[in-house]
């Protein structure tokens, strides 16, 4: 999948962010026309700018243009991108999705053993949110789903509530979805105010690894951030936010797991969802390997336990991104099929099983790094 | 206002001792008990009910400070964890402590919700463990009159609680169903105008119910709880009724009632008599081929006539040897696929295994007593339970807060609710104070004062002690024991609170 492509520019200045569309007929001041043929005459509409993957291209009217694209073919007319002045097209939305993601930030003020996306230490925050400031309302009305990730979004500080009051205005109908550490929550006045917002379609799904601080600390590498997650879900759920606890399945999480669905159940009986999901091969993971693998079939027993548990107290719970061959049979009503546009791929030994349909599959690079155990069912 | 720096030294990865937050080892201790449960066991308790079980003579290593973080880690973090230890004074997470402490409590917030009135004392039983109804004609004497289900109705509607429950006793509360029929009717009136929830129940051995009574019920939402010993054997020696079989009509009773108000609209309470106690198993299989959801193993009330009669009167001893073989009974049940709980074990479940509490009058600190539960006598006396009435019966009226002609005021915070008050918690009485098991027991003034001669009690020889710590011990060992039978308690113990 194919999220950003690059050419030349002329005249682009700052960002520009808007749809495109092949359609000449169906233009207008906040779309982009994308071809692979030459441009014969300007559209007379008014028009945000051309994509053309021409390897020249003579200006007509001052017209805002990136040329010598390698491939446009990734674009569906009526997804969203924004332009730089550098001739970067970033996909920012695409129309067909159903899991589409505002990046808030790459800065985080933890740095997980498995993160999937690690994060990066520069000032992204300003440029970001001008472009989601820009591409919120463009989005679809109808949009299913929304997430918002990071990094750790929060640490927009003030711009983080700005972004979730756009949201609600622009996207009434729309589930919004943020991945957050949670910590930035122990404060007290932060639930607050996302409290005053007030969105009942907000989500904040918030990571917990263990009931023991040390060993949760250790994984996400921050001092207290064990103290300021659970002070955070505390403090949102005074507010009446919706909560969803996502727990990573690896060797550091695995030895308290039954523990930890305890302690969920116990100190925080409120959040609406509870989510364990199998290790992402990608970002840190490889690095850390050593640290975190464990086959997931060896704690099956133990997950299948904590799952049920959980279930059994009248929590909400789900098992990603673990294939259903190496998860007991008892606990597959709680396996979900996808999470991600990078999932349900298989290996070659899947071919032939006939749970196929039933069965998340992988992440994409997952096939790399997978359980011993894959075995088709027959 | 972030103070999370964005720019980070180095994105190096730490070894785990650099999360540490307390590198001299040292520790505190938060507030908790402990109790031995079996030679080789003990368990901690902490405040907010959160036990662990652990080998003898840990209590003692956690005390002396003697876990070490490093070779006793997993012990070590699941002190953490739980809230028995903390590495600094005040632990961080003391906000969600407190905050489950409220959870706990959370059955005060509404204060008074159950209003019990004896509408009438006449009977047509004469069940043996029972002298408080009257074989008798004169409704005058032993008809709540008008004015005082006015009253009753009056002050039920002062109670906070925006939630009140009407229960119809008696007697036999049907004897007197034209005044239930105008209680109800008033009750609903004042509730709708005033915006109050309204539950009505009506206490009866269906001995005299008919169909029309039942569809006047179901026209008025009122449930049924009704009084079932066991097989014909039991209920019908425990239930005496003058030319009749009592289990004939309440089974006859119970069928009906549910054709007419639905299954669940109709409940029923047994009460374990001296005879009770050689059919455990019998009594667990009437309940259950009788299509009931559980079964609540009451013993008997000290109460009065119970207490004095020896024909009724059985050791604590007994009542658990009857109580552990109908509850292992229950529990084949539930290995065989069935939902069926035994429901004095729930409560105790709820408060063990759960973060929710549920109210329930002697097994709740503060007790219930007033808090939850007040009763409107028939002759306009007021009482802080439903025993108390039964007390006042022998002429012993130290529960007798006032008559239905005082105010609100003075029957629910004067002299003598404050003195009950003294010794409704047993975080203050002795002997539970330090009791491990006192998160999941309560105080019960009137069960002290009736069996031991005051409220206050003494708990080395209470029987409702004795009583409580074995079943609590009970549960706690079968838990420990097999993981089928933990999971099935973990079923029971859940709750509809959240």
């Amino acid at each position: 999948m194919i999220l950003r492509t690059k050419g030349k520019p002329i005249n682009i200045e700052g960002h520009l962010v808007g749809r495109v569309s092949r359609d000449i007929e169906n233009l207008n001041d906040q779309t982009f026309l994308i071809t692979d043929n030459g441009v014969k005459g300007l559209p007379n509409t008014k028009f945000l700018g051309l994509l053309t993957t021409q390897q020249e291209y003579e200006l007509k009217n001052g017209e805002n243009v990136v040329f010598k694209i390698p491939t446009l073919e990734h674009l569906e007319d009526g997804d969203i991108v924004s332009v730089g002045n550098d001739g970067n097209i970033n996909t920012l939305y695409r129309i067909n999705s159903n899991h589409n993601t505002l990046l808030a930030t790459e800065r985080c003020n933890s740095n997980c053993l498995m993160c999937s996306q690690p994060p990066r230490d520069r000032n992204d925050i300003p440029i970001l949110y001008e472009i989601h400031k820009q591409l919120i309302p463009l989005i679809p009305k109808d949009c299913i789903e929304l997430g918002v990730s990071g990094g750790e979004p929060t640490l927009m500080g003030e711009l983080f509530f700005s972004l979730m009051e756009q949201l609600k205005v622009e996207l009434p109908n729309t589930e919004i979805h943020v991945l957050t550490n949670g910590r930035s929550f122990a404060w007290n006045h932060m639930a607050e105010k996302l409290g005053q917002i007030n969105n009942r379609r907000l989500m904040l799904g918030i990571p917990v690894y263990s009931d023991y601080y040390q060993v949760h600390d250790y994984i996400v590498q921050a001092e207290n951030a064990f103290y300021q997650t659970i002070l955070g879900l505390h403090n949102l759920s005074r507010y009446d936010q919706r909560l969803e606890v996502r727990i990573v399945l690896h060797k550091q999480s695995i030895p308290r797991i039954t523990k930890l669905a305890r302690y969920i159940y116990k100190n925080l009986p409120f959040v609406e969802h509870v989510a364990f999901m199998g290790l992402e091969y990608i970002g840190y993971t490889p690095k850390n390997i050593d640290k975190l693998w464990i086959d997931p079939y060896d704690y099956q027993e133990e997950l299948s336990e904590a799952v049920e548990y959980l279930a059994s107290q009248g929590m909400h719970v789900s098992i990603y991104n673990t294939p259903l061959c190496v998860l007991p049979e008892r606990v597959w009503k709680y396996a979900r099929k996808s999470i991600s546009d990078w999932k349900n791929e298989y290996l070659p030994e899947c071919k032939n099983c006939t749970k196929l349909n039933d069965c998340g599959g992988f992440f994409t690079w997952n096939l790399i790094k997978h359980s011993e155990y894959i075995s088709p069912f027959r | 206002m972030i103070d999370a720096k964005p720019e980070r030294k180095t994105r190096k990865f730490k070894e785990s001792n650099y999360y540490d937050l307390k590198k001299d080892g040292q520790y505190f201790l938060l507030p908790f008990r402990f109790h031995r449960i079996t030679t080789e066991k003990e368990i901690i308790v902490n405040e907010v009910g959160d036990f662990l079980i652990l080998p003898t003579g840990t209590y003692e290593r956690i005390v002396k400070r003697q876990v070490d973080k490093e070779t006793d880690s997993e012990l070590y973090g699941d002190l953490i964890a739980n809230y028995f230890i903390s590495e600094e004074v005040i632990s961080p997470l003391i906000d969600v402590l407190a905050t489950r402490y409220r959870t706990k409590k959370l059955f005060l917030n509404h204060f008074t919700g159950l209003h019990i009135f004896v509408i009438s004392l006449r009977c047509e039983h004469t069940c043996h463990y029972c002298q408080v109804s009257r074989v008798t004609q004169n409704r005058d004497k032993y008809d709540m009159s008008i004015d005082y289900i006015d009253k009753g109705i009056e002050i039920m509607f002062k109670s906070p609680n925006p939630h009140v429950t009407m229960e119809f006793q008696g007697g036999e509360a049907l004897l007197a169903f034209d005044n239930i029929k105008y209680a109800v009717e008033k009750a609903e009136r004042i509730a709708k105008e005033i915006g109050k929830g309204l539950t009505k129940v009506i206490c009866t051995n269906l001995a005299i119910v008919t169909e029309e009574i039942l569809e006047y019920c179901k026209e008025h939402e009122i449930l049924i709880s009704t009084s079932l010993d066991g097989p014909k054997l039991v209920h019908d020696n425990n239930r005496h009724k003058p030319h009749a079989s009592s289990y004939e009509l309440t089974i006859r009773g119970i069928e009906l009632a549910r054709k007419i108000l639905g299954h669940d609209r109709v409940s029923a309470l047994m009460t374990t008599t001296k005879l009770s106690l050689d059919y455990p198993i019998e009594i667990v299989d009437e309940y259950f081929n009788l299509g009931f959801q559980g079964i609540f193993l009451r013993n008997i009330s000290p109460y009065g006539f119970a207490l004095r009669t020896e024909k009724s009167k059985y050791d604590t001893e007994k009542f658990l040897t009857f109580y552990k073989k109908a509850l292992d009974r229950i529990l084949e049940y539930n290995f065989q696929g069935y939902n069926f709980t035994e429901d004095l074990a729930r409560i105790f479940l709820i408060k063990m295994l759960s973060p929710f509490n549920v109210g329930f009058v002697d097994l709740q600190s503060p007790a219930g007593l007033i808090n939850g539960v007040i009763v409107f006598n028939y002759d306009g006396g007021v009482y802080a339970t439903d025993e108390s009435r039964m007390l006042a019966e022998q002429k012993d009226f130290t529960f007798k807060l006032g008559t239905l002609n005082d105010s609100y005021n003075e029957l629910f915070f004067g002299k003598k609710a404050q003195e009950i008050a003294e010794v409704w918690a047993n975080e203050s009485l002795a002997g539970c104070s330090e009791c491990a098991f006192q998160q999941y027991c309560g105080a019960d003034p009137v069960h002290n004062h009736a069996t031991q001669g005051d409220m206050y009690g003494y708990r080395p020889n209470s029987d409702f002690c004795q009583k409580n710590m074995e079943i609590i011990r009970y549960l706690i060992e079968l838990i420990e024991s097999d993981q089928r039978v933990k999971n099935i308690f973990q079923g029971w113990a859940r709750t509809v609170n959240h």
